[in-house]
């Protein structure tokens, strides 16, 4: 079993993926009754490795279902603190969580929901440097960010290690899922090869989002990884799911993979990670927008700015 | 003839807070037009300076991508609907 606390977690012992325990066949008996899980599917589940990058909005209903649904090892990247307005919508934090480490709050809340499983903590960003080695070691990648840097970095770092990234993303009312880097199929960059100058779109912090409906888009990007996981049903590749809670509609587009795509087309001109800020049209301490519009500085940024 | 413009929600602050709008046209680059002319705001949201479809907003005719048929040149039928999706980006707080 994982310990409760401890960054990052120490691989365990590797569990006995062939079986389940007795305890493990109660807890997933509703998967096991079905023919499209069974037994097979639910070892699937236990063999498998997912990463989940963000554990706000998005992550929190994701990884909530895919420790429910029995996922062996999950893996946490976040370096925020729950903060007050988080709690409109991040459901895996409480009211008491409130300025505690999220990967923290995260990694407890899920291994209280499911003692079976394993849960990594990464708490730190996701950068060019690390994104590579904290990826490789999991089959799956999904996507709960909320800015364009990591997004393309994410699907970057997905394409060139061949791992299917599991996309959602929020505005106001509106959702978007899909599959991305699946063998064959589309990416970030077929869809959309360049990112929006800065400004030119505004963010959740300024748009606003309604609580529930990171919980249907992440829930969705759940059904999917489990989907992918057990081989079973017809995954969101190629496709673009649309979503509008307020009229409550769900369309689908056609995703095509670009030929001409400089990451997974047939001569690709990005062959290693590169400065997601820069891509992005974005300079140091300007990129992130604070949720409020007081300037914010973390204790350690005082910390160190004082020299103390 | 007439066609169907789905606004998303981010553009929707210029488009008079509309979710479509109906236009008459024969292509999708006329469709676009009527609707920038409409609503002169959306036009810096959809257009670069050098007048080309900004690359962050796909256009998509029914369920197809304008891209892989034939851009703004495609021709439209009574009743196809335009879809305008740009890309957005929410989930948690920034990451990068």
């Amino acid at each position: 079993m994982a310990t409760k606390t401890g960054i990052p977690a120490a691989p365990p012992v590797a569990k006995a993926a062939r079986t389940l325990s007795k305890d493990e066949v109660l807890r997933y008996s509703r998967h096991l009754i079905m023919p499209e899980v069974g037994m097979e599917g639910q070892l699937k589940l236990k063999q498998a490795k997912v990463l989940c990058i963000g554990t706000g909005g998005l992550g929190a209903p994701l990884g909530l279902y895919l420790a429910a649904a029995g996922v062996g090892r999950i893996g946490l990247v976040d370096f925020d603190s729950v903060d007050y307005t988080n709690l409109q919508r991040q459901i895996l934090f409480g009211t008491s969580d409130v300025g505690r480490p999220k990967i923290e709050a995260a990694s407890a809340r899920l291994r209280n929901l499911n003692p079976e499983i394993q849960v990594d903590q990464f708490e730190t960003r996701l950068t060019s440097e690390n994104a590579l080695d904290i990826l490789r070691d999991y089959d799956i990648i999904v996507d709960g960010t909320d800015n364009f840097p990591t997004r393309y970095l994410v699907n970057d770092a997905c394409v060139l290690l061949g791992k299917p990234n599991v996309y959602g993303s929020i505005f106001r009312f509106e959702g978007q899922i899909t599959v991305f880097g699946y063998p064959g199929g589309p990416c970030y960059r077929c869809l959309y090869p360049e990112p929006p100058p800065p400004g030119l779109v505004p963010s959740c912090a300024e748009g606003g989002v309604l609580g529930v409906l990171p919980g249907i888009v992440g829930t969705i990007q759940a059904a999917e990884t489990l989907k992918l996981i057990i081989g079973i049903g017809e995954a969101l590749v190629g496709r673009l799911l649309l979503l509008d809670a307020l009229a409550m509609k769900f369309r689908e587009l056609r995703l095509r993979k670009n030929p001409e795509c400089p990451v997974c087309g047939e001569h690709p001109t990005v062959t290693k990670l590169i400065d997601y800020a820069e891509f992005c049209g974005i300079r140091g301490e300007e990129a992130p927008m604070s949720e409020t519009s007081v300037p914010e500085i973390t204790p350690r940024e005082l910390k160190s700015r004082l020299g103390i | 003839m007439a066609v169907k413009v789905i606004i998303p929600t981010p553009l929707r602050a210029y488009a008079d807070k509309q979710e479509s709008v109906e236009v008459q046209a024969a292509t999708v680059g006329e469709a676009l037009s009527a609707l920038t002319n409409k609503f002169g705001e959306l036009k810096k949201h959809l257009y670069s300076d050098d007048g080309r479809l900004r690359s962050f907003v796909n256009v998509y005719v029914n369920d197809e991508d304008i891209r892989y048929l034939q851009k703004d040149q495609t021709n439209l039928r009574e009743g196809d609907t335009i879809s305008i999706v740009p890309s957005i980006a929410g989930g948690t707080r920034n990451l990068n």
